[in-house]
C-alpha cells in the first residue's frame, strides 16, 4: 500500500473534533484526566462514544488516552473502563503504565495499543520490547533529534508516532506547586483556579524572553515548553522516513488556531502523498500558521536539529 | 525537621526475602563505598563509566568496582550499579560488553529503567539481578506485578507512593520493594522532567540534569507578575526526605530495602546518615516493643543535612511547608574535619588525615560506627614527624592528635562551624 501518514490531532470538545475533522485530521487522541495525561479537553465515556459515532462514518479514528501515571485505585478501576471503551469501538488505547497493558489484554482483546511514555520512549529496542508485549505503536519522545527518529524506523516494525507541531510538557510533578507557592506567600486572595485555561506562566530569572505555561489539575503540576514545535517546512524528512503518524498537539490552543494548523499540515501531507518525487514545501502553509501564532511563543524545530549533551 | 502526626494504625506487610530490611547507601567513589559499608550499609549502589544518571560524579572503573566488591564482601555487603538512563539508539553500542563486565566484577544487581537495558542484562549477564529504577515511576501493584512477571526480583517505587500505597502493593505482590527513605528528591515524577534539556541542552534522562527545579522563577498571570520582585521567588525545589521518625512504620509495612539518596554527597554525609539508620534498624529488631527514637539520631542527621527535611509522600502529598522558597542555608552546624587512620594505644595519639582546617584549642567530636561518640578540645597536635603544630592547613595532611578516648581507623572527626 502506498505510504499515507496519519495526521493525528487532539480536541477539547466535540465541536472542535468536528471542526478539525473537516480541516483534515485523520485521527484524535481524547480521554479524561483520571486516565489520560494533559489532554486538550475532558471526554468521559459517553462523549468518547459520541466522538466515535461522528468519526467512524468518515473513516476517522479515535484513540483513548490512558497514559496517566496510575495509583492503585485508578489501576484497580481499569477493567470496566477499558471494557466500555472496547464496547463503544475506540480504535486504540494509548498507555504508559504496564497496568493498562495487562488490563487491556483481558478486557479489550485485539485492541490496538499505543505506548506513550512521553520523555522516556527513546530507542527502538525499547519499542520492540513493548511491541512483543502487545503495543502496536510507539510514540517517540520529543527530545530526540531527526537522526535518532529516522534510525528508529529502521529498527522496529511498530508504527511510529512523532509530534510535529505544538507545545510539549517539560516537567510533571504530583505536587500542587502553584498552590503551595501562593500559600507560602500568605496570599489570602490566591487564585482559586490554576487550570490550563487560566494563562499562568513562569519566567526563569536568566531567561526573560521565555514564557513557560504552568497549570495544575488532578494529576499535579505541569510546566509546558515556551515554544511550539513546527515541522511543516521539513515534514518531508519525516514522511521520507515513513513515520506512520504525525501529531498536532492542540492543548492550550484555540479551536481556530488548531484548525489553521491542521489545514496547513493536511495540504503538505496530501501534496507529498500525491507525488513524493515532485513535492515542494509551500511557504504559504507556514505563513498561515505564523498568522495565528501567539507572538510570545516562538515556532521552533524542537530538538529535531539540536545536539544535547549529558 | 517537621514533626507530623504519626500514622495509626500502622500498615502491616511482609518482606519478600529478608527478615531485616536492607540498608542501601549511595557511594560516589571507592572511598565513599568503603565508608558506607564500614558504617553499616548492607548494600551500596554506585555508578560506572556509562549508563548512569550522574555523569558529573567521579564514577567507578571496572577495577575500582572489583576492589569495592571485595571490600564489601568482607562485611557481607553487596554492590549494585545504577544503569538507569533512558538510552538513545546510539547509546546501545557497547551495552552488552558493559553489562558482562559488571557481572564479571561481582556486581550483585543493576538498577535499570529502560527495557533495552533490562532485557539486555537478562540475556547477556544472567547473574546480575535487575532492579527496576524509580525512573519508571511505578505507583500501583499491577505495574509491580508486570515487572515481577518480567523476571525482576525488585522494584524501586516512585517517590510519590505513600505508606498506604506500599501496603496495597505488598498485599498483592510478593516481590522486594525498595523505597527512598532519605535524601534529596526530584520534585517531578522521576524521569518526567526535561527542564535541563530545554534550558541548557543537557539531557536529564541521560545524566545531564542541572537541577533547574531549584532555580528561581517569577510567576505571571495576564502578563503581570503575581508577586512583587522582592518577594520569595517561585521554585519547584523540594526539601530533602528524612524518614528516621517513621522507621517502625517503614519496617512494619514491609519495605525490603531502605534507600538513601546521594551519590554526589560527601563521605561524611553518607557515613553519618548510614550510621544513624543502621543503629535505628538494629535497635528496632533488638526490641521492637521498647523501640524509641533517640534524640541523638536526629541530632546526627542534622549534622549532615544539607537542606531542611520532610517526609515526602509517605504520609500525604507535600504542601507549602515542604518546599524551599527562601535562600538555602546550610543547616549543618558541624563540618567534617578529618579521618582517623590509626591509633596508638601506648601514646594515646591518633593519626588523622586532615579534611578541613584544624587548629589547637578547637572543639571537635569523634564519631564511629554504631554511634561511638565523644567531644574534646584539641590539646596536642603534631605533624607525621612529631613536629608540634598550631594549625593543620594542608588538605589530606597526616597529623597526630591526642584523643580523650581510643579511636579506630575510619572514625570521623568533626569540628563545630563558626569556630575557625
Amino acid at each position: 500500500m502506498a505510504y499515507k501518514p496519519e495526521l493525528l490531532a487532539t480536541a477539547a470538545s466535540l465541536e472542535e473534533l468536528e471542526k478539525l475533522m473537516a480541516a483534515g485530521a485523520d485521527a484524535f487522541v481524547i480521554g479524561e484526566a483520571r486516565y489520560g495525561m494533559r489532554l486538550a479537553g475532558e471526554f468521559n465515556v459517553e462523549l468518547i462514544a459520541e466522538a466515535v459515532k461522528l468519526a467512524k462514518p468518515k473513516g476517522v479514528r479515535i484513540y483513548a488516552a490512558l497514559n496517566n501515571l496510575m495509583d492503585n485505585d485508578t489501576a484497580d478501576s481499569l477493567g470496566p473502563y477499558i471494557a466500555s471503551l472496547h464496547h463503544i469501538g475506540v480504535d486504540a488505547i494509548v498507555f504508559g503504565d504496564p497496568a493498562v497493558l495487562m488490563a487491556a489484554k483481558v478486557h479489550a482483546p485485539g485492541m490496538a495499543l499505543h505506548w506513550n511514555a512521553e520523555m522516556t520512549s527513546t530507542n527502538y529496542v525499547t519499542a520492540n520490547y513493548w511491541g512483543r508485549r502487545g503495543a502496536t505503536r510507539y510514540v517517540l519522545a520529543r527530545e530526540l533529534n531527526m537522526e535518532q527518529v529516522v534510525d528508529t524506523t529502521a529498527g522496529t516494525e511498530l508504527e511510529l508516532q512523532v509530534q510535529v507541531h505544538g507545545m510539549t510538557n517539560i516537567y510533571h510533578s504530583k505536587r500542587s506547586l502553584v498552590d503551595s507557592y501562593m500559600e507560602h506567600q500568605s496570599d489570602s486572595e490566591r487564585l482559586p483556579v490554576k487550570d490550563k485555561e487560566r494563562g499562568l506562566y513562569v519566567i526563569e530569572t536568566e531567561r526573560q524572553d521565555e514564557r513557560y505555561p504552568i497549570y495544575e489539575d488532578a494529576n499535579g503540576t505541569h510546566i509546558m515548553s515556551s515554544d511550539d514545535i513546527c515541522m511543516i517546512e521539513n515534514l518531508h524528512e519525516l514522511m521520507e522516513a515513513g513515520i506512520h503518524s504525525l501529531k498536532i498537539e492542540g492543548i492550550m490552543k484555540s479551536m481556530a488556531y488548531n484548525e489553521t494548523v491542521i489545514r496547513a499540515y493536511r495540504q503538505a501531507i496530501d501534496a507529498y502523498v500525491a507525488d513524493p518525487a515532485s513535492y515542494v514545501f509551500q511557504e504559504e502553509w507556514l505563513e498561515s500558521i505564523q498568522a495565528v501564532q501567539d507572538s510570545n511563543r516562538e515556532l521552533s524545530y524542537g530538538f529535531f536539529y539540536k545536539e544535547q549533551v549529558y | 525537621m517537621t514533626t507530623t502526626m504519626k500514622t495509626a494504625p500502622r500498615f502491616q506487610g511482609k518482606r519478600h526475602r529478608l527478615d531485616k530490611p536492607e540498608l542501601l547507601a549511595p557511594a560516589g567513589n571507592l572511598e565513599k563505598l568503603k565508608f558506607a559499608v564500614h558504617y553499616g550499609a548492607d548494600a551500596v549502589y554506585i555508578g560506572g563509566q556509562k549508563y548512569g544518571l550522574r555523569s558529573n560524579a567521579d564514577n567507578f572503573s571496572f577495577e575500582e568496582m572489583k576492589e569495592g566488591v571485595q571490600f564489601a564482601e568482607r562485611y557481607g555487603a553487596k554492590v549494585f550499579v545504577a544503569t538507569n538512563i533512558y538510552a538513545h539508539n546510539e547509546d546501545m553500542d557497547g551495552l552488552e560488553d558493559y553489562l558482562r563486565e559488571l557481572e564479571n566484577a561481582g556486581i550483585s544487581a543493576i538498577i535499570a529503567a529502560d527495557p533495552v537495558i533490562i532485557e539486555t542484562a537478562q540475556r547477556v549477564a544472567p547473574k546480575l539481578e535487575v532492579h527496576l529504577s524509580t525512573q519508571q515511576s511505578t505507583l500501583n501493584w499491577q505495574a509491580v506485578q508486570f515487572w515481577k512477571d518480567e523476571g525482576l526480583p525488585r522494584v524501586v517505587l516512585a517517590r510519590e507512593t505513600s505508606f498506604k500505597d506500599i501496603a496495597e502493593i505488598k498485599k498483592h505482590v510478593d516481590i522486594e520493594i525498595e523505597a527512598f527513605i532519605h535524601g534529596a528528591m526530584c520534585s517531578s515524577f522521576s524521569g518526567r522532567c526535561v527542564l535541563s534539556n530545554h534550558f541548557t541542552d543537557r539531557d536529564s534522562n541521560r545524566g545531564g540534569c542541572c537541577q533547574s527545579c531549584r532555580w528561581k522563577y517569577d510567576l505571571f498571570v495576564d502578563d503581570m507578575p503575581l508577586y512583587p520582585e522582592d518577594e520569595d521567588k517561585f521554585t519547584m525545589g523540594s526539601k530533602d526526605l528524612c524518614m528516621i521518625e517513621y522507621l517502625p512504620e517503614l519496617i512494619e509495612v514491609g519495605v525490603d530495602s531502605f534507600k538513601i539518596e546521594g551519590r554526589m554527597k560527601s563521605i561524611h554525609y553518607v557515613a553519618t546518615v548510614v550510621n544513624v539508620y543502621r543503629q535505628a534498624i538494629d535497635a528496632y529488631f533488638d526490641d521492637p516493643e521498647h523501640f524509641e527514637l533517640k534524640r541523638e539520631w536526629i541530632e546526627e542527621i542534622n549534622k549532615a543535612a544539607n537542606r531542611p527535611l520532610n517526609t515526602g509522600f509517605f504520609l500525604d502529598t507535600p504542601g507549602a511547608e515542604d518546599h524551599i522558597y527562601e535562600p538555602e542555608e546550610k543547616a549543618a552546624p558541624y563540618d567534617f574535619a578529618g579521618i582517623v587512620m590509626d591509633y596508638d594505644a601506648k601514646t594515646g595519639f591518633a593519626t588523622i588525615q586532615q579534611r578541613n582546617h584544624i587548629k589547637l584549642g578547637q572543639e571537635v567530636e569523634f564519631v564511629g560506627p554504631q554511634g561511638t561518640f565523644f567531644k574534646q578540645t584539641i590539646t596536642e597536635m603534631t605533624d607525621a614527624e612529631g613536629q608540634l603544630l598550631d594549625t593543620a592547613r594542608h588538605p589530606l595532611q597526616h597529623i597526630r592528635i591526642r584523643t580523650l578516648k581510643p579511636v579506630r581507623p575510619m572514625d570521623m572527626m568533626r569540628k563545630k562551624i563558626g569556630k575557625k
